[in-house]
């Protein structure tokens, strides 16, 4: 029973996650926390380990869900398949007419401004993402809101500031990356909390 | 990703060309499910469709395009499930370690941070190219009822996904029916 509702729910993510990496976070976000397969603690775990390790967010996270659920590769493997599954059907119908839509589908203005739309629902639903995560479990004493606030800023440093120099773009862009941040972070709560 | 893509398939490989691959870009976002994907198995259809095996089985020529997107869907996905599933058994064994917790600690705020961070820049792009024009406020409202349904009525996503494309094919219609009325008017009141 935990097989199909895993097959299910993956399903059911990959059919309606559109837009990206953290747009589908918010949907295996929903289903996680509604069937219990682990605690707000370790999905945003997850989502940590997902964002330091090389490949698409959207698979890290269904790899690591499927395995912690079931406590079984096939459990992984499972997850991971159904939730590429809507996508493969649909991406092999569009391939096989993609000959006769090429250049008109993308003019259609009921294509084009249901994409316009999601685009803005996407955004409701990461910021729900974020919203949900801002629990007790997560932002445990004032040392937590500062290393949001530090990461927040840096993350959003390269849109705020358009230095002259290039080479201070760079390191500003150095920066500000995703990764170098998470360890930074991790380094911080090592010598605070340790 | 994107840009990794283009190098080894366009520039490299030549399996298809720059038109299909920004062709392939719009189809593999507008497809659901994730864009790495769906863009693996655009690739590997034209390239099993385009360079057919010298032989003369109709059948696997036939099949051959399925077997080349299995390929390349089988190449976009394992090694990030490989690397996933080792850590993951690994994570659960160490993970009440005090050190490893400590560094959790740290982290979990930062991951909030990075969720949260890129809403701007999103916000900016999803009304290009007219900047809060043809309704981009409403639909930016549009985006925080969405936010709050979830976040505090416990809405599934699914649910905002779908009212969203329902929304936007009826305001479209209506949009449309409009202006071919005003065509029709126009038309009707300056006669030859």
């Amino acid at each position: 029973m935990l097989y199909l509702q895993l097959f299910l729910s993956f399903f059911k993510i990959g059919l309606f996650g559109f837009g990206g990496g953290l747009a589908i976070l918010s949907l295996i976000q929903h289903e996680v926390l509604t069937y219990g397969w682990m605690t707000e603690q370790e999905f945003v775990d997850i989502v940590a380990i997902s964002q330091v390790t090389p490949g698409p967010i959207g698979i890290n996270c269904a790899t690591y869900v499927g395995y912690t659920a079931t406590q079984s590769v096939w459990g992984s493997a499972l997850a991971t398949g159904a939730m590429i599954l809507p996508g493969l059907i649909i991406m092999l119908v569009v391939c096989k007419i993609y000959l006769v839509l090429s250049t008109r589908f993308a003019e259609n203005v009921y294509f084009q401004n249901t994409l316009r739309y999601l685009r803005f629902a996407v955004l409701g639903l990461i910021a729900a993402a974020a919203l949900l995560l801002i629990t007790p479990a997560t932002f445990i004493d004032n040392w937590s809101i500062i290393l949001f606030a530090a990461v927040f800023v840096l993350t959003i440093l390269p849109q705020l500031v358009h230095s002259k120099q290039p080479a201070a773009n760079k390191f500003i862009t150095t920066i500000s990356h995703p990764i170098l941040l998470i360890i930074l972070a991790g380094l911080a709560g090592y010598f605070i909390y340790h | 990703m994107l840009p990794l893509i283009q190098r080894e398939v366009v520039d490299y490989r030549h399996w298809i060309g720059e038109t299909e691959f920004l062709n392939m870009i719009a189809l593999a976002q507008a497809a659901p499910g994730l864009i790495a994907v769906n863009s693996a198995i655009f690739i590997g259809y034209q390239v099993g469709a385009k360079h057919l095996p010298p032989t003369k089985g109709r059948v696997l020529s036939r099949m051959y395009p399925y077997l080349t997107v299995c390929a390349a869907v089988l190449g976009a996905v394992l090694p990030s499930f490989v690397i996933i599933l080792a850590i993951a058994m690994v994570f659960q064994q160490y993970s009440s370690l005090p050190s490893v917790e400590a560094v959790m600690k740290g982290v979990r705020p930062a991951v909030v941070a990075l969720i949260a961070a890129p809403l701007l820049r999103m916000a900016m792009k999803a009304n290009n190219p007219k900047p809060f024009r043809d309704g981009g406020i409403l639909l930016l409202s549009w985006s925080l009822v969405a936010a709050l349904l979830i976040w505090l009525a416990g809405v599934s996503p699914v649910y905002i996904i779908v009212a969203t494309i329902v929304l936007a094919l009826a305001v479209t219609f209506i949009g449309e029916r409009q202006r071919t009325m005003k065509a029709n008017d126009t038309s009707g009141a300056n006669p030859k």
